[in-house]
């Protein structure tokens, strides 16, 4: 438990570097933020809404810097991310609220899909060496390298476009179904999401192949597989004592590989104008509204902040030798 | 080995000279013969050559609208050899101009954050105490941290302030990216500070700078090599995302910037697919970030015996002598002809 409890430490440090990152960088900047806000908000701005854009910056209101980074978090606790620009007057917390389970729902499926897949097939590289599986490893470290976005936008060309399998583009057929828990809407979300999960597991699969592949040619070698063998078990039990233990740097490699995946995500949501994260990221740059991209910053980084801490316990779960230690 | 040139006093017997040195220098032109480092090298080279002439090779302004007579994306043809844009920008020439950006991004950010990852790993390393649980602490964090809604965040009220600028691009990338090699790197130099030749300098009274310099650093130089090729990829992949999103100026040509515009104008929903468009720029960025990767590779079996027998195809682990299914118990060792020959001998 010791492990976790550093692990948990570190991602609450994370945490207020992340606040502090984002409390400092609108102050840093030439004008005053007030000001910068009134000059973005489109539509009427009136008194009340100046005084509570002071409040929530905590300007005009005599409070010393260290004063109003307290200030900051107390908003914060409470949930309260400020005004969105490009949505006035829509909180920014209210946007990224409607947007959120899309990515959450997209992002975690694709993964677990992208990391079972790419785990098994890893195995079965390491296990028949020089097999085709082998061969494909560069035109799969091309998927690695290219852009998400990039896969994403052939995809579309292909398989929306070309080929008409699936639909280009948004979570679901907005023209005729509203939202519900009805047949026609959930298919109708299913065929929207194929595409997009798609892309996230081709950008990401190479990284487990591979990881998985070199770590289980390690562990193949360990003496506990060569006896499991000459005891005569069979293969596919050899297999999956040597697995079992070539797993574990899968697992903890997991918590640097999800931030790079939910960034692909969000990318990919853009090229598909699904409705998640990444697609109100885009209206937050296109209208310079930075309350939401910092919203959406903060967001990100406590979700990604959460799944580490999953995948902690995963891994402590796998590997007793975590838990002895304390 | 130098002594054996045929003029030392000790060398009774005339031997022939061409050997020591001819075998150290088989040895040397033996490393790229693996099929990815030369596939890797020769991209490499491509891209390098390609930043440094591509803005002068390309035909036309990347920015000129060379006819405003149609509004609809040319394919390619022999005047423009891959297409042009929605307001007839020649999609060769923007390629051409873009790649130096995106490739100098890429290069700066590798260089610093690589020089940041030596310096805090071998560091926090070599000292360990309070400045190992700081810098540790502080690489932590930024791995966890997302790096791309970070940099999001940072362009997005930098862009407002300055011009786009490459060094600065490069450097904003390298603060994100420094921390993976410098745990990696710590991680090495914490099991090499304690060897004896280390030891035996701090006693000789060497400097701590030095010994990390002179002793430590040639150690770690495949690491350094492997966490300097992993940023550049990384580096290529921040900055064209970057430019995709128009978080950074959209009239500054990368491969990154082409992109944006092609999906900005929808060209591959189009019912035509505009692929002349969205392909040669991310085909480049994918080539070049492969190159990098195979390398990686190379390094990667150079450095661990048992991948180089498993980078081999059937044929040529039978070539090797190797079988192609797995013998438990067995590393198998692939030997470069020289070795196997002084083996023979």
């Amino acid at each position: 438990m010791r492990l976790i409890a550093r692990r948990i430490v570190l991602y609450l440090l994370t945490a207020i570097v992340a606040i502090t990152v984002n409390f400092f960088i609108p102050r840093l900047m030439p004008g005053n933020p007030v000001e910068v806000a009134i000059g973005h908000i489109e539509g009427q701005v009136t008194p009340a809404t100046i005084h509570a854009l002071d409040l929530q910056y905590g300007l005009n209101t005599k409070l010393s810097l260290i004063g109003q980074y307290f200030h900051y978090l107390d908003q914060l606790v409470h949930g309260n991310l400020g005004i969105s620009f490009s949505s006035y007057p829509a909180t920014v917390t209210s946007v990224i609220r409607s947007a959120l389970p899309w990515t959450l729902g997209l992002v975690g499926l694709a993964t677990i899909l992208s990391f079972v897949a790419g785990t098994l097939l890893g195995i079965v590289a390491a296990w028949r060496r020089g097999s085709w599986l082998d061969n494909l490893l560069p035109a799969m470290t091309f998927f690695q390298a290219a852009p998400y976005f990039f896969v994403a936008i052939l995809i579309v060309a292909v398989f929306a476009t070309k080929l008409g399998w699936f639909p280009q583009n948004s979570g679901y057929d907005t023209t005729t179904l509203n939202p519900g828990l009805n047949w026609p809407f959930l298919s109708s979300l299913l065929d929207h999401a194929v595409l997009p999960a798609l892309t996230i597991v081709v950008g990401s699969i190479a990284g487990w192949i591979i990881g998985m592949r070199n770590m289980m040619l390690t562990t193949m070698d360990e003496d506990y597989v060569l006896i499991a063998a000459a005891k005569g078990l069979s293969n596919r039990k050899v297999i999956g004592y040597a697995a079992r233990n070539a797993i574990l740097p899968s697992v903890s490699g997991f918590s640097l590989a999800i931030g790079f995946v939910v960034s692909g995500s969000l990318l990919t949501e853009i090229v598909f104008s699904y409705p998640g994260l990444g697609y109100i990221l885009l209206q937050a740059i296109g209208s310079e509204d930075y309350p939401l991209l910092q919203g959406i910053f903060l967001i990100i980084t406590f979700t990604v902040l959460a799944a580490n801490l999953i995948a902690d316990f995963t891994y402590s779960f796998l590997d007793p030798r975590t838990r002895q230690e304390a | 080995m130098s002594a054996i040139t045929g003029t030392g006093p000790l060398i009774v017997e005339p031997i022939e000279p061409i050997i020591p040195s001819g075998r150290r220098r088989t040895r040397m032109l033996q490393l790229p013969k693996s099929a990815k480092i030369r596939v890797g090298l020769a991209l490499a080279l491509f891209f390098t050559l390609l930043a440094i002439l591509g803005p002068y090779l390309a035909p036309f302004d990347p920015n000129a609208s060379l006819t405003t007579t149609t509004g609809i994306p040319q394919a390619p043809s022999i005047h423009h050899l891959l297409g042009t844009t929605q307001v007839q920008q020649d999609v060769l020439s923007q390629l051409l101009a873009g790649g130096r950006s995106t490739i100098l991004v890429a290069l700066i950010a590798g260089i610093v954050a690589t020089a940041l990852a030596v310096l805090f790993g071998v560091a926090a390393g070599y000292y360990g105490g309070w400045l190992d649980d700081l810098l540790s602490m502080l690489a932590n964090i930024f791995l966890v941290l997302p790096a791309l809604p970070l940099l999001i965040v940072i362009f997005g009220f930098l862009s407002k302030s300055a011009a786009p600028n490459d060094l600065l691009i490069g450097l904003v990338i390298s603060i994100t990216g420094w921390a993976f090699g410098a745990r990696v790197l710590r991680a090495q130099t914490l099991s090499m500070r304690n060897r004896d030749y280390v030891t035996s300098a701090r006693i000789i009274g060497e400097r701590g700078w030095r010994i990390m310099m002179f002793e430590i650093l040639p150690n770690l130089v495949p690491i350094v090599a492997t966490s300097f090729l992993f940023t550049v990829i990384y580096g290529v992949g921040a900055y064209t995302a970057l430019s995709f999103l128009g978080v950074i100026s959209v009239s500054h040509w990368s491969w990154g910037t082409m992109l944006y515009w092609a999906q900005s104008a929808q060209a591959a929903q189009q019912v035509h697919v505009e692929w002349w468009w969205f392909l040669p720029p991310g085909l480049a960025v994918g080539l070049f970030g492969t190159a990098l990767a195979l390398l990686n590779f190379g390094i990667d079996e150079f450095i661990n015996p048992r991948l180089r027998a498993a980078g081999l195809s059937r044929r040529a682990l039978r070539r090797a002598g190797l079988p192609s299914r797995v013998q438990l118990g067995l590393t198998p060792v692939i030997r470069t002809r020289a070795q196997a020959e002084r083996r023979s001998a």
